[in-house]
Protein backbone atom coordinates (compact mmCIF):
# COMPACT_ATOMS: atom_id res chain seq x y z
CA UNK A 1 0.00 0.00 0.00
CA UNK A 2 2.22 2.76 1.53
CA UNK A 3 4.66 1.58 -1.79
CA UNK A 4 2.67 2.23 -4.66
CA UNK A 5 4.27 4.95 -6.10
CA UNK A 6 2.64 8.59 -6.00
CA UNK A 7 3.70 9.38 -9.29
CA UNK A 8 0.11 8.39 -10.93
CA UNK A 9 -1.68 11.36 -9.12
CA UNK A 10 -3.88 12.79 -11.45
CA UNK A 11 -4.31 16.47 -11.95
CA UNK A 12 -7.77 17.64 -12.94
CA UNK A 13 -8.75 21.01 -14.18
CA UNK A 14 -10.02 21.22 -10.84
CA UNK A 15 -6.58 20.86 -9.25
CA UNK A 16 -4.98 22.99 -11.59
CA UNK A 17 -7.53 25.75 -10.85
CA UNK A 18 -7.33 25.43 -6.90
CA UNK A 19 -3.36 25.60 -7.20
CA UNK A 20 -4.26 28.85 -9.23
CA UNK A 21 -5.72 29.97 -6.49
CA UNK A 22 -3.37 28.85 -3.88
CA UNK A 23 -0.56 30.64 -5.71
CA UNK A 24 -3.14 33.58 -5.63
CA UNK A 25 -3.33 33.57 -2.01
CA UNK A 26 0.23 32.86 -1.05
CA UNK A 27 0.66 36.16 -3.44
CA UNK A 28 -1.64 38.10 -1.34
CA UNK A 29 -0.74 36.77 1.96
CA UNK A 30 2.71 37.93 1.11
CA UNK A 31 1.56 41.77 0.43
CA UNK A 32 -0.46 42.16 3.31
CA UNK A 33 0.59 43.22 6.49
CA UNK A 34 0.91 46.77 7.62
CA UNK A 35 2.84 47.77 4.66
CA UNK A 36 0.21 46.39 1.63
CA UNK A 37 2.58 45.44 -1.42
CA UNK A 38 0.86 45.07 -4.82
CA UNK A 39 1.16 41.56 -6.02
CA UNK A 40 4.35 42.79 -8.83
CA UNK A 41 6.03 44.24 -6.35
CA UNK A 42 5.29 40.89 -4.17
CA UNK A 43 6.86 38.61 -6.86
CA UNK A 44 9.88 41.02 -7.57
CA UNK A 45 10.88 41.15 -4.27
CA UNK A 46 10.41 37.17 -3.60
CA UNK A 47 12.75 36.46 -6.38
CA UNK A 48 15.58 39.12 -5.09
CA UNK A 49 14.10 42.68 -6.87
CA UNK A 50 12.74 45.41 -5.09
CA UNK A 51 14.05 47.40 -2.68
CA UNK A 52 16.00 45.80 0.23
CA UNK A 53 13.10 47.04 2.82
CA UNK A 54 10.58 44.96 0.57
CA UNK A 55 12.60 41.94 -0.04
CA UNK A 56 13.11 41.71 4.43
CA UNK A 57 9.07 42.20 4.40
CA UNK A 58 8.40 39.57 1.66
CA UNK A 59 11.47 37.28 2.33
CA UNK A 60 12.28 37.48 6.14
CA UNK A 61 8.76 38.66 7.40
CA UNK A 62 5.98 37.35 5.44
CA UNK A 63 7.10 34.54 3.43
CA UNK A 64 7.58 31.82 7.02
CA UNK A 65 3.85 32.91 7.28
CA UNK A 66 2.94 32.07 4.02
CA UNK A 67 4.77 28.81 3.33
CA UNK A 68 3.05 27.63 7.09
CA UNK A 69 -0.40 29.14 5.92
CA UNK A 70 -0.18 26.76 3.09
CA UNK A 71 1.70 23.82 4.33
CA UNK A 72 -0.76 23.99 7.49
CA UNK A 73 -3.67 24.27 5.49
CA UNK A 74 -2.87 21.41 3.47
CA UNK A 75 -2.15 18.83 6.03
CA UNK A 76 -5.18 19.61 7.89
CA UNK A 77 -7.43 19.55 4.52
CA UNK A 78 -5.75 16.32 3.47
CA UNK A 79 -6.09 14.40 7.24
CA UNK A 80 -10.10 15.62 6.93
CA UNK A 81 -10.45 13.98 3.67
CA UNK A 82 -8.00 10.51 4.60
CA UNK A 83 -9.86 10.52 8.04
CA UNK A 84 -13.51 10.69 6.12
CA UNK A 85 -11.94 8.27 3.79
CA UNK A 86 -11.13 5.82 6.22
CA UNK A 87 -14.39 6.07 8.51
CA UNK A 88 -16.68 6.59 5.19
CA UNK A 89 -18.29 9.43 6.70
CA UNK A 90 -18.47 12.84 5.72
CA UNK A 91 -18.23 14.41 9.04
CA UNK A 92 -15.09 13.04 10.09
CA UNK A 93 -12.25 15.30 11.07
CA UNK A 94 -9.14 15.77 12.94
CA UNK A 95 -10.51 18.15 15.20
CA UNK A 96 -13.85 16.95 15.76
CA UNK A 97 -12.02 13.69 16.55
CA UNK A 98 -9.53 15.74 19.61
CA UNK A 99 -6.33 15.01 17.73
CA UNK A 100 -5.54 18.76 17.24
CA UNK A 101 -6.29 19.70 20.90
CA UNK A 102 -4.45 16.65 22.04
CA UNK A 103 -1.68 17.47 20.13
CA UNK A 104 -1.58 20.97 21.64
CA UNK A 105 -1.48 19.27 25.47
CA UNK A 106 1.47 17.48 24.30
CA UNK A 107 2.96 20.71 23.42
CA UNK A 108 1.73 22.21 26.13
CA UNK A 109 3.30 19.92 28.74
CA UNK A 110 6.52 20.08 27.02
CA UNK A 111 6.55 23.96 27.23
CA UNK A 112 4.93 24.33 30.95
CA UNK A 113 7.75 21.85 32.32
CA UNK A 114 10.14 23.56 30.74
CA UNK A 115 11.41 20.81 29.03
CA UNK A 116 12.08 22.76 25.99
CA UNK A 117 11.49 26.12 24.10
CA UNK A 118 9.07 26.88 21.57
CA UNK A 119 11.68 26.11 18.79
CA UNK A 120 12.95 22.75 19.74
CA UNK A 121 12.01 19.32 17.92
CA UNK A 122 11.13 18.05 21.44
CA UNK A 123 7.94 19.69 20.59
CA UNK A 124 6.31 18.34 17.83
CA UNK A 125 7.81 14.88 18.64
CA UNK A 126 5.56 14.91 21.59
CA UNK A 127 2.71 16.77 20.08
CA UNK A 128 2.47 13.79 16.91
CA UNK A 129 2.90 11.16 19.93
CA UNK A 130 -0.11 12.64 21.60
CA UNK A 131 -1.70 13.29 18.22
CA UNK A 132 -1.35 9.48 17.48
CA UNK A 133 -2.45 8.61 20.96
CA UNK A 134 -5.46 10.03 20.76
CA UNK A 135 -6.85 9.16 17.42
CA UNK A 136 -5.70 6.00 18.36
CA UNK A 137 -7.29 5.51 21.52
CA UNK A 138 -10.70 7.28 19.43
CA UNK A 139 -10.99 4.30 17.29
CA UNK A 140 -10.41 1.98 19.99
CA UNK A 141 -12.42 3.34 22.25
CA UNK A 142 -15.44 3.72 19.14
CA UNK A 143 -14.51 0.28 17.91
CA UNK A 144 -14.63 -0.92 14.47
CA UNK A 145 -17.31 0.08 12.25
CA UNK A 146 -18.67 2.54 14.44
CA UNK A 147 -21.30 4.41 13.80
CA UNK A 148 -20.83 8.70 13.59
CA UNK A 149 -22.62 9.10 16.49
CA UNK A 150 -19.92 7.25 18.61
CA UNK A 151 -17.08 8.48 16.84
CA UNK A 152 -18.31 12.17 17.76
CA UNK A 153 -18.98 11.37 21.44
CA UNK A 154 -15.75 9.65 21.87
CA UNK A 155 -14.29 12.10 20.17
CA UNK A 156 -16.42 14.85 22.30
CA UNK A 157 -14.67 12.88 25.55
CA UNK A 158 -11.04 13.12 23.49
CA UNK A 159 -10.74 16.57 22.92
CA UNK A 160 -13.05 17.57 26.39
CA UNK A 161 -9.71 15.47 28.35
CA UNK A 162 -7.39 17.07 26.07
CA UNK A 163 -8.68 20.89 26.94
CA UNK A 164 -9.13 20.01 30.57
CA UNK A 165 -5.60 18.47 31.15
CA UNK A 166 -4.12 21.63 29.09
CA UNK A 167 -6.01 23.93 31.73
CA UNK A 168 -4.54 21.66 34.47
CA UNK A 169 -1.25 21.82 33.22
CA UNK A 170 -1.47 26.33 32.43
CA UNK A 171 -3.31 26.20 36.24
CA UNK A 172 -0.32 24.22 37.82
CA UNK A 173 2.16 26.43 35.92
CA UNK A 174 4.39 28.46 38.06
CA UNK A 175 5.04 31.05 35.74
CA UNK A 176 1.81 33.41 34.68
CA UNK A 177 3.44 34.83 31.64
CA UNK A 178 4.19 31.96 29.90
CA UNK A 179 0.67 30.82 31.57
CA UNK A 180 -0.80 33.64 29.17
CA UNK A 181 1.58 33.14 26.47
CA UNK A 182 0.41 28.79 26.82
CA UNK A 183 -3.14 30.51 26.48
CA UNK A 184 -2.70 33.10 23.22
CA UNK A 185 -0.53 30.16 21.59
CA UNK A 186 -3.80 28.09 22.01
CA UNK A 187 -5.78 29.99 20.07
CA UNK A 188 -3.84 29.08 16.83
CA UNK A 189 -1.77 31.64 15.25
CA UNK A 190 0.70 32.13 12.17
CA UNK A 191 2.01 35.66 13.37
CA UNK A 192 5.67 36.60 13.60
CA UNK A 193 7.04 32.89 13.53
CA UNK A 194 10.42 32.65 10.95
CA UNK A 195 11.77 29.77 8.93
CA UNK A 196 13.23 28.16 12.20
CA UNK A 197 9.21 27.14 12.20
CA UNK A 198 9.10 26.12 8.85
CA UNK A 199 12.06 24.20 9.69
CA UNK A 200 10.53 22.72 12.56
CA UNK A 201 7.42 21.81 11.55
CA UNK A 202 7.79 21.09 7.61
CA UNK A 203 9.29 17.71 7.62
CA UNK A 204 6.58 16.33 10.00
CA UNK A 205 3.74 17.48 7.79
CA UNK A 206 5.97 16.65 4.47
CA UNK A 207 6.15 12.99 6.27
CA UNK A 208 2.14 12.96 6.88
CA UNK A 209 1.37 13.87 3.26
CA UNK A 210 3.13 11.59 1.60
CA UNK A 211 1.78 8.42 4.19
CA UNK A 212 -1.53 9.92 3.84
CA UNK A 213 -1.01 9.91 -0.36
CA UNK A 214 0.34 6.97 -0.69
CA UNK A 215 -2.78 5.36 0.73
CA UNK A 216 -5.34 6.89 -1.31
CA UNK A 217 -6.38 4.15 -3.80
CA UNK A 218 -7.37 2.08 -0.39
CA UNK A 219 -10.12 4.69 0.09
CA UNK A 220 -12.27 4.23 -2.56
CA UNK A 221 -12.06 -0.07 -2.04
CA UNK A 222 -13.04 0.72 1.25
CA UNK A 223 -16.41 2.22 0.16
CA UNK A 224 -17.17 -1.09 0.18
CA UNK A 225 -16.78 -1.63 3.82
CA UNK A 226 -13.85 -3.06 5.51
CA UNK A 227 -14.88 -6.68 4.95
CA UNK A 228 -15.23 -5.71 1.33
CA UNK A 229 -12.35 -4.10 1.26
CA UNK A 230 -10.17 -6.85 2.97
CA UNK A 231 -11.57 -9.78 0.86
CA UNK A 232 -10.03 -7.33 -2.19
CA UNK A 233 -6.79 -7.36 -0.87
CA UNK A 234 -6.80 -4.53 1.35
CA UNK A 235 -5.17 -4.44 4.90
CA UNK A 236 -7.60 -2.42 6.99
CA UNK A 237 -5.64 -2.99 10.29
CA UNK A 238 -2.61 -1.70 8.50
CA UNK A 239 -4.39 0.90 6.36
CA UNK A 240 -5.81 2.37 9.75
CA UNK A 241 -2.91 2.68 11.88
CA UNK A 242 -1.29 4.38 8.64
CA UNK A 243 -3.88 6.63 8.30
CA UNK A 244 -3.57 7.43 12.34
CA UNK A 245 0.22 7.41 11.76
CA UNK A 246 0.05 10.05 9.03
CA UNK A 247 -2.77 12.11 10.42
CA UNK A 248 -0.72 12.42 13.88
CA UNK A 249 2.99 13.51 12.01
CA UNK A 250 0.63 16.22 9.64
CA UNK A 251 -1.60 17.31 12.79
CA UNK A 252 1.13 17.49 15.55
CA UNK A 253 3.69 18.70 13.06
CA UNK A 254 1.07 21.47 12.36
CA UNK A 255 0.07 22.32 16.08
CA UNK A 256 3.86 22.61 17.07
CA UNK A 257 4.17 25.57 15.02
CA UNK A 258 0.80 26.94 15.25
CA UNK A 259 -1.26 25.88 17.90
CA UNK A 260 -4.70 24.58 17.20
CA UNK A 261 -6.31 25.72 13.65
CA UNK A 262 -9.58 23.96 13.54
CA UNK A 263 -12.36 23.24 11.00
CA UNK A 264 -10.35 23.43 7.99
CA UNK A 265 -10.12 19.58 7.88
CA UNK A 266 -14.12 19.12 7.70
CA UNK A 267 -14.72 22.10 5.67
CA UNK A 268 -11.96 21.70 2.72
CA UNK A 269 -13.35 18.13 1.75
CA UNK A 270 -16.84 19.13 1.72
CA UNK A 271 -16.12 21.96 -0.70
CA UNK A 272 -14.41 19.78 -3.02
CA UNK A 273 -16.09 16.64 -2.57
CA UNK A 274 -19.21 17.07 -5.59
CA UNK A 275 -16.14 18.08 -8.03
CA UNK A 276 -14.48 15.31 -7.52
CA UNK A 277 -17.69 12.79 -8.30
CA UNK A 278 -17.41 12.56 -4.53
CA UNK A 279 -14.76 9.63 -4.63
CA UNK A 280 -12.62 9.10 -1.80
CA UNK A 281 -9.32 9.04 -3.68
CA UNK A 282 -9.50 11.52 -6.16
CA UNK A 283 -10.84 13.81 -2.81
CA UNK A 284 -7.18 13.85 -1.10
CA UNK A 285 -5.36 16.33 -3.33
CA UNK A 286 -8.17 18.87 -3.80
CA UNK A 287 -8.92 18.82 -0.55
CA UNK A 288 -5.33 19.77 0.78
CA UNK A 289 -5.39 22.54 -1.77
CA UNK A 290 -8.44 23.65 -1.05
CA UNK A 291 -7.33 23.45 2.95
CA UNK A 292 -4.22 25.72 1.79
CA UNK A 293 -6.70 28.01 0.26
CA UNK A 294 -8.66 28.37 3.02
CA UNK A 295 -6.13 28.70 6.02
CA UNK A 296 -4.47 31.16 3.69
CA UNK A 297 -7.33 33.41 3.46
CA UNK A 298 -8.44 33.08 6.97
CA UNK A 299 -4.61 34.36 7.59
CA UNK A 300 -5.22 37.42 5.20
CA UNK A 301 -8.77 38.15 7.02
CA UNK A 302 -7.08 38.86 9.98
CA UNK A 303 -4.56 40.52 9.41
CA UNK A 304 -7.38 42.67 7.09
CA UNK A 305 -10.39 42.59 9.74
CA UNK A 306 -9.92 46.14 11.75
CA UNK A 307 -9.65 45.15 15.52
CA UNK A 308 -7.59 46.39 18.58
CA UNK A 309 -5.67 43.49 18.76
CA UNK A 310 -4.88 40.94 17.29
CA UNK A 311 -7.44 38.52 16.01
CA UNK A 312 -5.75 35.08 15.96
CA UNK A 313 -6.46 32.94 12.80
CA UNK A 314 -7.70 29.84 15.33
CA UNK A 315 -10.26 31.56 16.25
CA UNK A 316 -11.42 32.95 13.22
CA UNK A 317 -11.52 29.57 11.34
CA UNK A 318 -13.43 28.24 14.41
CA UNK A 319 -16.16 31.10 14.45
CA UNK A 320 -16.64 30.29 10.52
CA UNK A 321 -16.25 26.41 11.18
CA UNK A 322 -18.44 25.62 13.79
CA UNK A 323 -21.50 27.32 12.04
CA UNK A 324 -20.60 25.17 8.74
CA UNK A 325 -20.39 22.13 10.94
CA UNK A 326 -24.30 22.77 12.69
CA UNK A 327 -25.00 23.56 8.58
CA UNK A 328 -23.58 19.80 8.02
CA UNK A 329 -25.00 18.20 10.98
CA UNK A 330 -28.62 19.75 9.64
CA UNK A 331 -28.31 18.01 6.33
CA UNK A 332 -27.20 14.78 7.79
CA UNK A 333 -29.47 15.01 10.30
CA UNK A 334 -31.37 11.26 8.73
CA UNK A 335 -28.77 9.31 8.81
CA UNK A 336 -27.11 10.60 12.33
CA UNK A 337 -30.13 9.41 13.76
CA UNK A 338 -30.11 6.44 11.67
CA UNK A 339 -26.17 5.67 13.30
CA UNK A 340 -27.37 6.13 16.81
CA UNK A 341 -29.89 3.05 16.40
CA UNK B 1 -17.07 -33.51 -10.53
CA UNK B 2 -13.67 -32.72 -10.53
CA UNK B 3 -10.75 -33.25 -7.59
CA UNK B 4 -10.55 -31.71 -4.35
CA UNK B 5 -10.25 -27.90 -4.91
CA UNK B 6 -11.30 -26.01 -2.18
CA UNK B 7 -10.42 -28.01 0.81
CA UNK B 8 -11.47 -27.17 5.24
CA UNK B 9 -9.70 -29.81 7.50
CA UNK B 10 -11.26 -29.56 11.33
CA UNK B 11 -11.72 -25.43 10.23
CA UNK B 12 -13.58 -24.18 13.96
CA UNK B 13 -14.28 -20.57 14.45
CA UNK B 14 -14.31 -18.69 18.33
CA UNK B 15 -16.32 -15.65 18.60
CA UNK B 16 -15.84 -13.98 22.25
CA UNK B 17 -14.63 -16.81 23.41
CA UNK B 18 -17.48 -18.77 22.30
CA UNK B 19 -17.18 -21.75 19.81
CA UNK B 20 -19.59 -21.01 16.85
CA UNK B 21 -18.14 -23.25 14.33
CA UNK B 22 -16.91 -26.40 15.14
CA UNK B 23 -14.79 -28.56 13.05
CA UNK B 24 -15.64 -28.23 9.59
CA UNK B 25 -14.18 -30.56 7.07
CA UNK B 26 -15.14 -30.91 3.55
CA UNK B 27 -13.59 -31.01 -0.04
CA UNK B 28 -15.45 -28.65 -3.07
CA UNK B 29 -14.61 -29.23 -6.88
CA UNK B 30 -12.90 -26.71 -8.81
CA UNK B 31 -16.32 -25.93 -10.81
CA UNK B 32 -19.80 -26.00 -9.61
CA UNK B 33 -22.69 -24.59 -7.38
CA UNK B 34 -22.37 -25.22 -3.82
CA UNK B 35 -25.37 -24.25 -1.46
CA UNK B 36 -25.01 -23.50 2.04
CA UNK B 37 -28.12 -23.66 3.65
CA UNK B 38 -29.19 -23.67 7.76
CA UNK B 39 -31.04 -21.71 9.91
CA UNK B 40 -30.61 -17.86 10.88
CA UNK B 41 -27.52 -17.81 13.58
CA UNK B 42 -26.10 -21.39 12.44
CA UNK B 43 -23.01 -20.10 11.16
CA UNK B 44 -23.45 -19.67 7.60
CA UNK B 45 -21.81 -16.17 7.30
CA UNK B 46 -19.01 -17.10 9.57
CA UNK B 47 -18.32 -20.17 7.56
CA UNK B 48 -17.72 -18.15 4.31
CA UNK B 49 -15.62 -15.43 6.20
CA UNK B 50 -13.51 -18.25 7.73
CA UNK B 51 -12.71 -19.60 4.16
CA UNK B 52 -12.29 -15.98 3.09
CA UNK B 53 -9.93 -15.60 5.92
CA UNK B 54 -11.72 -12.52 7.25
CA UNK B 55 -12.09 -13.94 10.80
CA UNK B 56 -9.10 -16.30 12.29
CA UNK B 57 -10.03 -19.75 12.25
CA UNK B 58 -8.58 -23.00 13.96
CA UNK B 59 -7.28 -25.82 11.01
CA UNK B 60 -6.57 -25.62 7.65
CA UNK B 61 -8.14 -24.06 4.67
CA UNK B 62 -6.55 -24.90 1.47
CA UNK B 63 -7.04 -24.07 -2.08
CA UNK B 64 -5.49 -26.25 -4.89
CA UNK B 65 -3.37 -27.42 -1.75
CA UNK B 66 -1.90 -23.67 -1.20
CA UNK B 67 -2.91 -23.37 2.56
CA UNK B 68 -4.69 -19.99 2.71
CA UNK B 69 -3.00 -18.85 6.24
CA UNK B 70 0.31 -18.76 3.66
CA UNK B 71 -0.74 -16.78 1.43
CA UNK B 72 -0.39 -13.16 0.89
CA UNK B 73 -3.69 -10.76 1.20
CA UNK B 74 -3.66 -10.16 -2.31
CA UNK B 75 -3.00 -13.85 -3.43
CA UNK B 76 -6.01 -14.49 -1.59
CA UNK B 77 -8.27 -11.90 -3.21
CA UNK B 78 -7.50 -13.06 -6.30
CA UNK B 79 -8.61 -16.41 -5.92
CA UNK B 80 -11.44 -15.55 -3.42
CA UNK B 81 -14.35 -12.94 -4.52
CA UNK B 82 -16.73 -12.20 -1.83
CA UNK B 83 -19.95 -10.59 -1.75
CA UNK B 84 -20.93 -9.93 1.71
CA UNK B 85 -24.79 -9.32 2.22
CA UNK B 86 -26.15 -5.91 2.60
CA UNK B 87 -24.45 -4.31 -0.58
CA UNK B 88 -23.51 -1.09 1.37
CA UNK B 89 -21.50 1.70 -0.94
CA UNK B 90 -20.81 4.59 1.17
CA UNK B 91 -19.53 7.08 -1.21
CA UNK B 92 -22.06 7.63 -4.29
CA UNK B 93 -19.66 6.48 -6.46
CA UNK B 94 -20.67 5.80 -10.47
CA UNK B 95 -21.66 2.01 -10.99
CA UNK B 96 -18.83 1.39 -13.59
CA UNK B 97 -16.18 2.65 -10.75
CA UNK B 98 -17.86 0.07 -7.83
CA UNK B 99 -17.52 -2.76 -10.58
CA UNK B 100 -13.89 -1.87 -11.57
CA UNK B 101 -12.59 -2.09 -8.27
CA UNK B 102 -13.23 -6.05 -8.63
CA UNK B 103 -9.59 -5.29 -10.57
CA UNK B 104 -8.10 -3.83 -7.38
CA UNK B 105 -6.56 -7.49 -6.28
CA UNK B 106 -5.05 -7.63 -10.40
CA UNK B 107 -3.41 -4.42 -9.37
CA UNK B 108 -5.76 -1.70 -11.44
CA UNK B 109 -6.20 0.16 -8.53
CA UNK B 110 -7.92 3.25 -10.88
CA UNK B 111 -11.32 2.70 -12.48
CA UNK B 112 -9.76 6.19 -14.42
CA UNK B 113 -7.01 4.22 -16.06
CA UNK B 114 -7.73 0.49 -15.58
CA UNK B 115 -6.57 -0.72 -19.41
CA UNK B 116 -7.62 -1.99 -22.15
CA UNK B 117 -7.72 -5.54 -20.59
CA UNK B 118 -9.05 -4.90 -17.40
CA UNK B 119 -11.84 -2.47 -19.31
CA UNK B 120 -13.22 -5.40 -20.99
CA UNK B 121 -13.30 -7.72 -17.97
CA UNK B 122 -15.28 -5.06 -16.35
CA UNK B 123 -17.78 -3.94 -18.64
CA UNK B 124 -18.41 -8.21 -19.41
CA UNK B 125 -18.94 -8.46 -15.41
CA UNK B 126 -21.33 -5.77 -15.86
CA UNK B 127 -22.98 -7.12 -18.89
CA UNK B 128 -23.33 -10.61 -17.24
CA UNK B 129 -25.00 -9.07 -14.13
CA UNK B 130 -27.72 -7.20 -16.23
CA UNK B 131 -26.27 -3.66 -14.74
CA UNK B 132 -24.90 -1.92 -18.54
CA UNK B 133 -27.52 0.56 -18.58
CA UNK B 134 -27.03 1.73 -14.97
CA UNK B 135 -22.85 1.95 -15.31
CA UNK B 136 -23.22 6.02 -15.14
CA UNK B 137 -25.63 5.84 -12.47
CA UNK B 138 -24.54 6.65 -8.91
CA UNK B 139 -24.43 3.75 -6.84
CA UNK B 140 -26.74 5.19 -4.21
CA UNK B 141 -29.43 6.17 -5.94
CA UNK B 142 -30.13 2.59 -7.37
CA UNK B 143 -33.11 0.46 -5.40
CA UNK B 144 -32.09 -2.95 -3.46
CA UNK B 145 -32.36 -5.16 -6.04
CA UNK B 146 -30.11 -2.96 -8.60
CA UNK B 147 -28.13 -2.37 -6.20
CA UNK B 148 -26.75 -6.17 -5.65
CA UNK B 149 -26.50 -6.48 -9.43
CA UNK B 150 -23.92 -4.08 -8.87
CA UNK B 151 -22.35 -5.98 -6.19
CA UNK B 152 -22.40 -9.36 -8.20
CA UNK B 153 -21.00 -7.60 -11.20
CA UNK B 154 -17.89 -6.37 -8.67
CA UNK B 155 -17.75 -9.71 -7.52
CA UNK B 156 -17.83 -11.30 -10.98
CA UNK B 157 -15.04 -8.66 -12.04
CA UNK B 158 -12.97 -10.03 -9.90
CA UNK B 159 -12.69 -13.25 -12.32
CA UNK B 160 -11.40 -15.06 -8.87
CA UNK B 161 -11.47 -19.41 -9.36
CA UNK B 162 -14.21 -18.96 -6.36
CA UNK B 163 -17.07 -16.69 -5.44
CA UNK B 164 -18.41 -16.48 -2.47
CA UNK B 165 -21.90 -15.02 -1.94
CA UNK B 166 -23.87 -14.14 1.11
CA UNK B 167 -27.35 -14.32 0.22
CA UNK B 168 -27.03 -12.77 -3.28
CA UNK B 169 -30.81 -12.96 -4.02
CA UNK B 170 -32.00 -11.65 -0.68
CA UNK B 171 -33.62 -8.46 -2.02
CA UNK B 172 -34.38 -9.39 -5.68
CA UNK B 173 -37.80 -10.10 -7.32
CA UNK B 174 -38.61 -13.46 -8.33
CA UNK B 175 -36.98 -12.72 -12.12
CA UNK B 176 -34.09 -10.96 -10.69
CA UNK B 177 -33.52 -13.88 -8.16
CA UNK B 178 -33.87 -16.45 -11.46
CA UNK B 179 -31.37 -14.24 -13.31
CA UNK B 180 -29.04 -14.41 -10.65
CA UNK B 181 -28.59 -17.93 -10.22
CA UNK B 182 -29.19 -18.67 -13.71
CA UNK B 183 -25.73 -16.02 -14.17
CA UNK B 184 -24.03 -18.12 -11.43
CA UNK B 185 -24.45 -21.33 -12.72
CA UNK B 186 -23.18 -19.87 -16.16
CA UNK B 187 -20.24 -18.55 -14.48
CA UNK B 188 -19.66 -22.61 -12.36
CA UNK B 189 -19.82 -23.90 -15.83
CA UNK B 190 -17.00 -21.58 -17.08
CA UNK B 191 -15.06 -23.03 -14.92
CA UNK B 192 -15.24 -21.56 -11.36
CA UNK B 193 -16.41 -22.87 -7.69
CA UNK B 194 -19.64 -20.55 -6.12
CA UNK B 195 -20.44 -21.03 -2.44
CA UNK B 196 -23.84 -19.33 -2.55
CA UNK B 197 -25.19 -18.98 1.39
CA UNK B 198 -29.28 -19.37 0.64
CA UNK B 199 -32.71 -19.67 2.63
CA UNK B 200 -34.28 -20.46 0.17
CA UNK B 201 -33.91 -24.37 0.05
CA UNK B 202 -35.68 -24.61 -3.01
CA UNK B 203 -33.69 -22.66 -5.46
CA UNK B 204 -30.63 -25.18 -3.39
CA UNK B 205 -32.58 -28.15 -4.73
CA UNK B 206 -32.77 -26.58 -8.12
CA UNK B 207 -29.43 -25.10 -8.71
CA UNK B 208 -27.19 -26.61 -6.87
CA UNK B 209 -24.80 -29.23 -7.56
CA UNK B 210 -24.13 -29.94 -4.07
CA UNK B 211 -25.47 -28.36 -0.42
CA UNK B 212 -23.39 -27.87 1.81
CA UNK B 213 -26.08 -28.05 5.35
CA UNK B 214 -25.24 -26.19 8.43
CA UNK B 215 -27.35 -26.44 11.96
CA UNK B 216 -25.85 -24.69 15.61
CA UNK B 217 -22.58 -24.79 14.00
CA UNK B 218 -21.84 -27.79 12.64
CA UNK B 219 -21.90 -29.63 9.32
CA UNK B 220 -25.05 -31.84 9.66
CA UNK B 221 -24.92 -33.05 5.74
CA UNK B 222 -23.09 -32.52 2.46
CA UNK B 223 -23.67 -33.78 -1.17
CA UNK B 224 -26.00 -34.18 -4.24
CA UNK B 225 -29.09 -32.11 -2.98
CA UNK B 226 -31.19 -34.96 -2.98
CA UNK B 227 -28.92 -37.01 -0.76
CA UNK B 228 -28.13 -33.62 1.68
CA UNK B 229 -31.61 -31.66 1.53
CA UNK B 230 -33.79 -35.33 2.63
CA UNK B 231 -37.45 -35.17 4.64
CA UNK B 232 -34.91 -36.50 8.02
CA UNK B 233 -32.95 -33.23 7.68
CA UNK B 234 -35.19 -30.86 6.47
CA UNK B 235 -37.36 -31.84 9.74
CA UNK B 236 -34.18 -31.79 12.02
CA UNK B 237 -32.64 -28.84 11.09
CA UNK B 238 -35.18 -26.79 9.34
CA UNK B 239 -38.24 -28.00 11.06
CA UNK B 240 -40.44 -28.12 8.17
CA UNK B 241 -41.85 -30.99 6.12
CA UNK B 242 -41.40 -30.59 1.95
CA UNK B 243 -43.64 -30.80 -1.23
CA UNK B 244 -41.75 -32.43 -3.48
CA UNK B 245 -41.94 -32.37 -7.08
CA UNK B 246 -39.86 -31.72 -10.30
CA UNK B 247 -40.85 -29.42 -13.67
CA UNK B 248 -39.01 -29.90 -16.80
CA UNK B 249 -36.70 -32.63 -15.49
CA UNK B 250 -35.85 -30.34 -11.98
CA UNK B 251 -37.15 -30.72 -8.91
CA UNK B 252 -39.27 -28.71 -7.21
CA UNK B 253 -38.90 -28.55 -3.69
CA UNK B 254 -41.41 -26.43 -1.25
CA UNK B 255 -41.20 -25.94 2.25
CA UNK B 256 -44.90 -27.03 3.09
CA UNK B 257 -45.96 -27.48 6.87
CA UNK B 258 -44.07 -27.37 10.57
CA UNK B 259 -42.75 -31.04 11.12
Amino acid sequence: MVTRSLVSLRFSPLVALLVVLVAALATASLGTGPVRLPPLTVVQALFGGGTEEQRIIVQGIRLPRAILGLAIGAILGLSGAALQGLLRNPLASPSLFGAPQSAALGAVLVIATGLADVRSFLLPVVAIVFAFGSVFALLAIAGRNAGLLLLILAGLALSSLAGALTALAMNLSPNPFATLEIAFWLLGSLEDRSFRHVMLALPFIAAGAIVLLSLRHSFRVLSLGEESAQSLGVDVGRLRLAVITGVALGVGGAVSVAGTIGFIGLVAPHLVRPFVNYDPTRLLVPSALMGAALLLAADIAVRLIPSNADIKVGVLTSLVGVPFFLYLIFRERRSLGASAS
Amino acid sequence: MSAAFLTAKDVGVDLAGRRVLHDFTFALPSRGVVALVGPNGAGKTTLLRAICGLIPSRGEIAIDGDVMATLPLEARARKIAYLPQGHVVHWPLPVRDVVALGRFPHGAVDPGRLGEHNARIVEDAMAAADVLVLADRRVTELSGGERSRVALARALAVNAPIVLADEPTASLDPRHQIDVLRLLRKTADAGALIVVVTHDIGMAARFADEVLVVSDGRLVAHGAPDVALTDDILRDVFRVAAFRASADGEPILLPWSEA
